[in-house]
């Protein structure tokens, strides 16, 4: 500490002062903006990693220049929205063959999904990453996203959102753990089975609406235990379950002799 | 008890009651006469059995009904008039345009003080209550305690059956919800497809067009006035008739049909059954504080686009969704004349539980046909001892449990993973062949029960003591049984198939009603060609003394004191007491 | 006993009527051993024991008062505030205090009847359920006098047929104008027709917006009804046309759109836009599952399946009959309208469809 404060005075301690402050900052700049950082600036660069990465993980089905094979989409014209959320959900690169991708852990992390964004991008517009205002909940009015999910979504997802089955083993997931980007995504790409709702059929701020409505249903239920929210047929296990179990249980205790 | 006692006769006989509850009783009597009621039931024996329970359990959940239903018609509206919903919570349907009925059902869930516990405790006391009476009605079928006497009242309870499902359905409905509105659309559905009248029912029920504004009022007048009060009069029906006959009891010791063996009513029973009251409503209100249901401000006010993944009826109801689930459309509506008859909707919806419901109906009469039994009843089956009529009952239950299963395909699926698809064409054929192995299996289980029930009677129980003759010769010892459970295991008629008079008459002409015989015959050897008769004393006197254990039963016999404890703890799986 | 050994004998006497060769002599049934001992029970026998359990019992009775009044104060102390949470926690404390009260009183008493009542069986003699003869032919004689004192037996054939007529036709002075009302205004043919016509533009559901062709891009769905107004649409007659109206609008690449509805000469779909009607043909759910990349369209309900690049033929499931399909084109604002209604009845089939 003495040696400290004799060099306090040092011609040279604003120098080192300076320095410091700098590297600080960057430092802070750095831990609290890269994605902005990354997202904005698509470089020539980050388009050639995409595209080492797309040739090494994606080519395979989806052809060398993601122009499709039999059975497989094209990927030109996706947009960076359809790479972010079928990457970053660990749909794509799919593992196997079955009636639709599944989620798993992503394969690729921020950066590598970035890249292949961008590669994708290169190669045709489509829709764009939102924003974080696009899809923060607190913006949108629940009740309008309600009214909005129940007609476009809730046959399939439930009407919480708890995911239902579609045709020959396919099926719509659970929402309850899907990233409000996710979800947004979603919609504007339409991803497998599901359909696009594009700015027009939804717009941007019913979007958001309905990225609202899925958060609010993370509260649970008013009622106490959700069951799964999947309605009467979870509700009649339940009842036959717990409810009868119990109550023939006591019945049992009744009608047994006491010892 | 003896203050009861001692009332009733200071009431009746002495001219000046002195203690206050004498003076109580004795103006009371001097009114109603009710002296006669008491002596009559306080003592009234009722046997006791934790299966006798289960109609009980749903008499207590319909009490909780009309108590938590009470309280809910207190706040709800039943309206379908439009209103802006003003509400703050829950926050989705604030400024929603909504129906009246729909809105005070979310203020009663939101704003009232244990509304929502009442509304969730009444919805959960209706699955119970339709539980209840369904596992019930399964312990009279399968222990044949609809026999005479008491095929009319079998009767009246399948009555109270249909009472519950039409109080559960319309009740569904009332909230105004999109869930219960599809399942009025289906409804309207089924209901145009029936042929003629089908269009006018639709017009009568709604009031004119689906949805219309009526069908909530309507539907409010049966779910609070006209179903409720059918059902209390045929309870109170029910239970006159089961008071009347006296309840039936389970085979066993100095039970028989002309006796019953049992606890008073003061104090056992009524204190086992006010016990069970309020355990039953205790449940009950345990799970409506802690388990959701209904929760029909997630499915939004009735509006006839959208609907919801997981769109299903409440369990009871899941077998006609199940029905119309399976039925294939493909070259099922038929034109006759330019009339359209759509039965790929009738079969499912109308043919499939009209065969369902008429099984239960006509069983009781049918057995009794075929057994050609006149005889009042009052001590039950082992199911085991009545194979086929036991193979029949779980036949039907399967299928009843498959069709639910298939109005739950969606469900089945997402959880294990399979395709719609698969599932229903699996269902498609299991349909006509589950009933047909659950028969088969359950009859030669049951068969082989009995001769497992013989076998003990003749051979008794294997002691697991092995006993060396001077000879070498190893045997086990076998425990003969002890009086009780002998009786039990053999205490059962094998009734054999009718038999008919002769084709011809005496003078060698054909008999009138010959034909209608026959079948009958037929059908009474579907039901007791196959049979085990029970042990006889003779066969077990031979078993004795031409058994392979002859010496060793001997000396079994002079060990019987100790024995018989052994015995009565190993074999006694019906034996209540 | 003697009792006893009497229904023995009845009951093996009357096995069957037919008399099955197997049915045994008297002789040759086991006896009943009659009703088991007592067996007495801990508490019978031990005074201490005894006194425990009538603790247990007052201790649940104390519980259960405990339970109500915990009841009325979470009423008092925890108002639900509207919120999910407040509302659960209310819920749960009203109820568990409920729960408390009554599950006390109920196993205290069950309690009390099993390990401190007694509990000696007793035995009482059940009778026959038909009246005895004596009584019957007594019934038969107080009828056959009532029935005398009316004077209905015999003669006055015209006074019976009078009164009988009278009974007969008094319910159809409630049924007549009961069932004259009860059907509105008994028009089926209602059911033939919707609100779509000429030139009606095709509008989001919910919210209204009419929609242009150009914005509907490949492997969409919109849910669509015809435009009207805002008035209107708070209704109660829109909720009624809404439910015959509702049509769900796709686009499929026009070279896999195998075939649509258009009849000779028609074209009902527009650049690959196909509009059919949401309501199923089977029982009437809302059919709006709809898969974009095989094209088909699921029934929540039933699972009946739909092919929209093919007609709406069913390939799957309980409907018998395609979606009828909503003919549209575009106006000059490049707006989508209809060419017309919908040429056959929507929804489920009724007797008089085809008439």
């Amino acid at each position: 500490m003495k040696a400290l404060a004799a060099r306090r005075h040092h011609r040279l301690a604003p120098v080192v002062l300076l320095l410091l402050a700098l590297l600080v900052t960057g430092g802070v700049y750095a831990a609290l903006a890269p994605e902005k950082a990354q997202a904005e600036t698509v470089s020539t660069q980050d388009i050639e990693t995409g595209k080492k990465l797309f040739q090494a993980n994606c080519a395979t089905c989806h052809g060398a220049n993601a122009e499709g094979t039999a059975g497989v989409p094209s990927l030109i014209g996706v947009g960076p929205a359809a790479v972010d959320f079928q990457v970053s959900t660990g749909r794509m690169p799919m593992q196997m063959n079955g009636p639709q991708a599944r989620v798993k852990p992503r394969q690729f992390d921020a950066e590598d999904t970035a890249a292949l964004a961008a590669y994708i991008s290169s190669l045709g517009p489509g829709p764009a990453i939102p924003t974080d205002e696009q899809v923060d909940a607190t913006l949108g009015d629940a009740a309008n996203g309600m009214a909005l999910f129940r007609t476009n979504c809730a046959m399939c997802h439930n009407a919480v959102g708890a995911g239902g089955a579609l045709s020959e083993g396919k099926f719509a997931p659970s929402l309850f753990g899907t990233s409000e980007r996710n979800i947004y995504q979603a919609m504007l790409t339409g991803p497998q089975s599901m359909p696009v709702f594009n700015d027009a059929n939804i717009t941007p701020d019913e979007k958001r609406d309905i990225v609202a409505f899925l958060v609010e249903q993370r509260e649970g239920s008013a009622g106490g235990f959700a069951l799964g929210a999947l309605g009467p047929v979870s509700e009649g296990v339940w009842a036959w379950i717990i409810g009868l179990g119990l109550l023939i249980g006591a019945a049992v205790w009744i009608g047994a002799k006491s010892s | 008890m003896s203050t009861a006692h001692d009332t009733t006769t200071t009431a009746a006989a002495a001219p000046a009651p002195t203690t206050r509850t004498g003076k109580a009783a004795d103006y009371l009597d001097q009114r109603t006469g009710i002296g006669g009621v008491v002596k009559e039931f306080a003592r009234k024996v009722f046997p006791d059995h934790w299966s006798f329970m289960l109609g009980e359990m749903a008499l207590y959940s319909f009490i909780a009904l009309l108590i938590s239903g009470v309280f809910l018609t207190m706040f709800f509206e039943p309206s379908m008039a439009l209103t802006q919903f003003e509400g703050e919570y829950p926050a989705t349907a604030t400024g929603q345009t909504v129906s009246v009925a729909y809105a005070s059902t979310l203020e009663m869930s939101f704003e009232v003080r244990g509304g929502l516990l009442m509304r969730q405790v009444h919805h959960w006391s209706a699955l119970i209550f339709m539980a209840s009476i369904v596992v019930h009605m399964m312990r009279v079928f399968f222990t044949g305690a609809f026999r005479k006497p008491r095929e009319l009242n079998w009767l009246v309870g399948f009555t109270l059956l249909i009472l519950g499902l039409a109080a559960g359905f319309s009740g569904y409905s009332l909230p105004d919800d999109v869930l219960s509105g599809n399942g009025l659309r289906i409804t309207d559905g089924v209901v145009k497809s029936i042929p003629l009248i089908g269009s006018y029912m639709s017009y009568m029920i709604f009031g004119g067009e689906f949805p219309g504004e009526h069908i909530i009022p309507r539907l409010f007048t049966v779910h609070i006035l006209l179903v409720p009060a059918l059902i209390v009069a045929l309870i109170a029906l029910h239970l006159f008739l089961m008071v009347l006959h006296k309840h039936t009891q389970f085979p066993g010791g100095g039970r028989t049909d002309k006796n019953v063996v049992g606890y008073p009513a003061l104090p056992v029973y009524v204190a086992k059954m006010t016990g069970n009251f309020f355990i039953v409503f205790g449940v009950l209100v345990l799970m409506g504080a802690t388990m959701a249901i209904n929760n029909v401000w997630n499915y939004g006010p009735y509006d006839p686009s959208p609907v919801s993944a997981g769109a299903q009826p409440d369990w009871y109801m899941l077998f006609l969704e199940g029905s119309l689930r399976l039925m294939p459309g493909q070259g099922t509506e038929w034109v006759i004349f330019g009339y359209t008859l759509p039965l790929n909707v009738l079969i499912p919806a109308v043919v499939v539980p009209g065969i369902l419901f008429t099984f239960l109906i006509v069983y009781p009469f049918l057995e009794a046909r075929v057994t050609g039994d006149k005889r009042e009843h009052h001590v039950l089956d082992r199911p085991r001892n009545v194979p086929v009529r036991t193979a029949l009952g779980v036949a039907f239950l399967s299928d009843f449990i498959l069709l639910a299963a298939a109005g739950s395909n969606d469900l089945i699926a997402t959880h294990f993973g399979m395709s719609i698809n698969e599932i229903t064409w699996v269902y498609r054929i299991l349909f006509f062949l589950l009933p047909v192995a659950a028969f088969v299996v359950t009859k030669r289980l049951c068969l082989g029960l009995q001769r497992k029930d013989r076998e003990l009677v003749l051979h008794g129980h294997e002691s697991g003591r092995i006993v060396r003759y001077a000879n070498g010769e190893y045997v086990e010892v076998h425990t003969p049984l002890d009086d009780q459970e002998r009786w039990m295991r053999v205490n059962y008629d094998a009734p054999a198939p009718l038999e008919i008079e002769p084709k011809m008459d005496a003078r060698g002409v054909k008999r009138k009603g010959y034909g209608a015989d026959k079948r009958w015959q037929g059908l009474s050897r579907f039901f007791y060609e196959d049979r085990v008769e029970p042990v006889t004393p003779a066969q077990l006197a031979a078993a004795h003394s031409h058994g392979d254990h002859d010496a060793l039963e001997a000396g079994g016999q002079q060990a019987a004191p100790a024995a018989v404890g052994s015995g009565s703890t190993t074999g006694t799986d019906s034996q209540e007491h | 006993m003697s009792d006893m050994n009497h229904t023995n004998d009845n009951s093996a006497e009357v096995t069957t009527p037919a008399g099955a060769g197997t049915d045994v002599v008297q002789s040759d049934k086991f006896t009943d051993p009659g009703v088991p001992a007592h067996r007495p029970r801990l508490t019978d026998v031990d005074p201490r024991s005894a006194k425990r359990n009538e603790r247990i019992v007052t201790f649940l009775f104390a519980l259960s008062c405990l339970g109500a009044i915990g009841t009325i104060v979470a009423y008092v102390a925890v108002p639900p505030e509207g919120s999910t949470g407040s509302v659960r926690l209310s819920t749960l404390l009203l109820g568990a205090g409920m729960a408390v009260s009554l599950l006390g009183i109920g196993i205290a008493g069950i309690h009390w009847a099993k390990a401190l009542m007694v509990d000696t069986e007793m035995v009482q003699d059940r009778h026959p359920i038909r009246s005895s003869d004596e009584v019957r032919a007594d019934a038969v004689r107080d009828l056959n006098e009532g029935l005398e004192d009316s004077g209905v037996v015999g003669r006055r054939g015209l006074l019976k047929g009078a009164a009988l007529s009278a009974l007969a036709l008094f319910p159809l002075t409630i049924a007549v104008p009961l069932i004259g009302s009860v059907g509105g205004d008994w028009n089926i043919s209602k059911f033939k027709h919707t609100i779509w016509k000429k030139g009606t533009r095709l509008a989001l559901d919910p919210s209204g917006r009419p929609i242009k062709a150009s914005d509907v891009n490949i492997g969409s769905a919109f849910h669509v009804v015809p435009e009207t107004t805002e008035e209107f649409r708070q209704s109660h007659e829109w909720i009624t046309e809404k439910s015959k109206a509702v049509v769900l609008m796709v686009r499929v690449r026009p070279e896999d759109l195998k075939s649509d509805q258009s009849p000779e000469g028609e074209q009902w779909s527009y650049d690959g836009i196909v509009a059919y009607s949401k309501i199923c043909t089977h029982v009437g759910c809302p059919v709006a599952l709809y898969e974009q990349q095989t094209h088909h369209l699921l029934c929540p309900c039933h699972q009946s399946t739909f092919d929209v690049a093919d007609s709406a033929k069913v390939v799957f499931g309980p409907a018998n009959r395609p979606l009828p399909q909503l003919p549209i084109a575009v106006d000059d604002e490049g707006y989508l309208v209809a060419q017309d209604d919908f040429a056959e009845p929507i929804g489920p089939s009724f007797w008089e469809r085809l008439k």
